[in-house]
């Protein structure tokens, strides 16, 4: 028994949640989880296909692996090929398709390209490794922004010289209002992003909530969280309650987390960032700070000129915005499949297309 | 990692060198040398000491089941075994898998120049161990060495030969609707205890590698009955590749339970930890059988009684719908499919 | 990018002038940096996600969230 997991995935309680959900649903709504993870979630339990058929969940753009810019995966991959480049990067990421190749296929040829858990064992690596250039792939929502500040913070206060990142870091907040200003937006309530909200609080949804006319929840992400959160939504949208609710009590308070906001502050700066499908959102990105431009290895190293070519076929933008569906992509299934995926929606576990791809079969 | 008390009463034979030189692969007196000195002493018979270049054997009529495979894991100690405990046990179990009694096995060894001889003699010690556990004879080898660099400490390559009963026909195309599904023990031990003690993961894990020669238990559930339709071990790509493997071989519809899947609370923390999914991770001492309905519940009971089989259970049934997927029905009543990974179980984030 | 595991700090040290801990997840260890929970204690519970404690998991809010679903239960059963 896992503590404080185990429970949050009990089958029971579960299904009194949707016995409750279908018994609290008067009409159709169009509900979004904005994080991957809770997209992971729901296909990985099921949840979309026990739902009450009024409810239609949108799966949102959460899924930072999804929508780092082509230029930036096109980028790594010129950084790997440089002679004595350790390249690090999480695991989710090597897979993902810049213009032509990936990271694991760099990896295959020759390049020493590793996986790693967290930013702190890239640091490690640059520690044993004093001769080489150690470059961290910084990807990742404000939940893995701590993490990633502490490194170069870490770095910096150690001396240690041959540690850098490439940073891609986004934001949900300005996704969202990007999301909900757009005129075809269907969504009419939201399950935010729980361990985004652990570090930021949710204090910067209130006024989205409320221009937009939206309820938002942030929401855990076992099974029991993610009906629970729906189960919220529901019953704000039924009483026309358009505000922030927390289901995710035992991990998010209104504040957040205050010092991970400080180090994210002291590395990082907000910046205009380009969302891979969707396109620039002003504001909406992290850049690390001129005083620890050192560290920046978008400005350490040189790299020749990049020209990203998008696959013609994906529509990975359109879908990540909850427009179109992944089965109305015209190369689903086909020239586009999880083993040969055209665009990041596919290659990510919580990428929307890659999710259908295991649906539709079953149909 | 290695409890194998004859590492105290067997201490590292003594050689001019302390480590392996290009020479030792380079078939002359230090090559002799190296043979006489480390692999006789461990897997000596009557026919690997005549040191032929060939092993000559008799042949019972009826059917040899061969197979053979390389070894090439990293790191080469890992929690609960080695590279060369995992060799012996990883051929015993394929050459067993189709009913057959293993009797031999080849061993051809890739060493990397500087390799401490100490390394070598310990993996050697636990080859000899699993060798006579399972009962096989290491008939004939070959060892050569590299420039340093060349390879990742050491390469096992093992081919193993068994005989099979005459009325014995296991093949992944042999399940039919109505057979059920029973997995040895608990899964993802393996993978994980060698994910886990790899270096830069910090894991204090108490996850052990499940490597074993499943030998004996395949003879002991042939004697319930031969009828056993299909049989394999879910190393790499875990129990998810070999199930995907039998519904396409069969082109039948296999269906599991998730809450059936025996795991062990340790390896279920390290997956939930690292983001991988259990069925998708490599088992190296256990079997997966597709067993006729009527003759599941005995078969079971047998296989829960042998050693390494404690843990077993009927984990799904072989089905109508879908033919050639896996598809499981979640702890929530929903139905998942179950597909083959795509490549290398990395610890994700999202 | 959310992938992130509840487990008990064991022990709270320090490494390279960072404050960490070891992790208890049900029987596998890890460390974990606890810079951004600093005053977490030994026994109490916390949320890693990549290496890094993110929030310190208030088991009073826990136990309320187990008690709202017995209340669910009596409210179907009505």
């Amino acid at each position: 028994m896992i503590k404080y997991l185990d429970e949050f995935r009990d089958p029971i309680v579960a299904k009194r949640i949707l016995e409750t959900i279908k018994n609290t649903v008067t009409q159709p709504w169009v509900i979004m989880e904005i994080c991957g993870g809770q997209t992971h979630s729901i296909i990985r339990n099921g949840i979309d296909q026990l739902l009450p058929k009024e409810i239609e969940l949108v799966h949102g753009p959460g899924c930072p692996v999804c929508v780092t810019p082509i230029e930036i995966i096109d980028k790594a991959m010129a950084l790997a090929s440089k002679p004595n480049v350790i390249f690090t990067s999480f695991g989710d990421m090597l897979r993902v398709p810049g213009s032509d190749k990936d990271l694991f296929m760099i990896k295959s040829t020759g390049a020493d390209v590793r996986s790693v858990y967290s930013p702190l064992e890239s640091l490690n690596i640059a520690r044993k490794n004093p001769s080489k250039e150690v470059i961290f792939l910084a990807v990742g929502f404000e939940t893995t922004a701590p993490g990633n500040a502490m490194a170069i913070h870490q770095a910096s206060k150690e001396g240690i010289t041959n540690f850098s990142e490439l940073v891609s870091h986004v934001l949900v907040p300005p996704a969202m209002e990007t999301l909900l200003s757009s005129p075809a937006n269907r969504v009419q309530g939201y399950l935010a992003a729980g361990h985004v909200c652990a570090v930021m609080g949710w204090q910067e949804y209130e006024p989205i909530a409320e221009k937009y006319m939206v309820p938002i929840v942030p929401t855990g992400f076992e099974p029991v969280d993610v009906l629970e959160g729906i189960l919220m939504v529901v019953e704000m949208l039924e009483k026309n309650d358009y505000s922030v609710k927390n289901q995710y009590l035992r991990t998010v308070r209104r504040q957040g987390n205050i010092p991970a906001q400080k180090i994210i502050q002291d590395v990082f700066e907000v910046t205009n960032q380009a969302w891979r499908g969707i396109g620039n959102i002003a504001l909406s990105g992290l850049k690390i700070r001129q005083k620890y431009h050192h560290y920046d290895a978008a400005k350490k190293f040189s790299v020749d000129d990049i020209h990203s070519q998008e696959s013609e076929l994906c529509l990975s933008g359109i879908i990540l915005q909850g427009v179109k569906k992944p089965n109305q992509c015209p190369a689903f299934g086909k020239e586009c499949t999880p083993m040969h995926p055209l665009g990041a929606t596919m290659v990510s576990n919580e990428g929307a297309c890659a999710a259908y791809y295991k649906y539709q079969r079953l149909k | 990692m290695n409890n194998n008390m004859k590492d105290f009463t067997c201490p590292v034979p003594i050689l001019e060198h302390d480590t392996i030189q290009l020479a030792h692969g380079a078939g002359g007196q230090l090559s002799s040398k190296l043979i006489e000195t480390m692999f006789l002493p461990r897997f000596g018979n009557k026919i690997l000491n005549d040191l032929e270049d060939q092993a000559v054997v008799p042949l019972n009529a009826g059917r040899l089941a061969i197979s053979t495979d390389s070894f090439v894991v990293d790191p080469i100690f890992f929690p609960g075994g080695n590279i060369g405990e995992l060799a012996v046990n990883g051929t015993v179990n394929d050459v067993a898998m189709s009913g057959a009694k293993p009797l031999y096995l080849t061993v051809g060894f890739i060493l990397e120049e500087g390799l401490p001889m100490e390394i070598l003699h310990r993996i050697l010690l636990s080859m000899e161990a699993a060798a006579k556990k399972a009962g096989v004879t290491i008939i004939t080898g070959d060892t050569k060495v590299v420039n340093h660099g060349s390879c990742d400490q050491i390469f096992i390559n093992t081919t193993g030969i068994g005989q099979v009963p005459d009325n014995v026909n296991i093949s992944a195309s042999s399940l039919r609707p109505g057979d059920k599904i029973i997995i040895s023990g608990t899964v993802a031990d393996h993978g994980m205890a060698v994910m886990t003690s790899r270096e830069g993961l910090s894991f204090q894990s108490r996850v052990n590698s499940d490597t074993a020669a499943l030998n004996h238990m395949i003879s002991k559930m042939i004697e319930v009955s031969p009828n056993i339709h299909a049989l394999r071990d879910p190393t790499r790509g875990g129990v998810a590749t070999t199930l995907n493997e039998f519904a396409k071989s069969s082109n039948i519809g296999i269906r599991i339970l998730e809450g059936s899947i025996p795991i062990l609370p340790d390896t279920r923390a390290a997956c939930e930890v690292l983001g991988i999914d259990p069925l998708n991770v490599a088992n190296e001492g256990k079997l997966i059988a597709a067993v006729p309905g009527e003759i599941a519940a005995d078969m079971l009971q047998v296989i829960k009684r042998c050693e390494y089989g404690n843990n077993a259970e009927i984990i799904g049934e072989v089905i109508d719908d879908h033919p050639g997927m896996v598809t499981m029905k979640t702890a929530l009543g929903a139905l998942r499919i179950i597909d083959m990974p795509l490549g290398e179980q990395l610890p994700r984030i999202c | 990018m959310c992938l992130a595991m509840p487990g008990k700090v064991i022990k709270v040290f320090e490494e390279n002038g960072l404050k960490m801990a070891n992790i208890d997840y049900s029987g596998t260890i890890n460390k974990a940096c606890i810079e951004y929970v600093p005053e977490i204690t030994a026994g109490e519970y916390t949320i890693i996600h990549a290496g890094f404690a993110i929030s310190v998991i208030n088991e009073d809010e826990a136990m309320k969230s187990f008690e709202a679903w017995q209340e669910l239960e009596k409210r179907i059963n009505e």
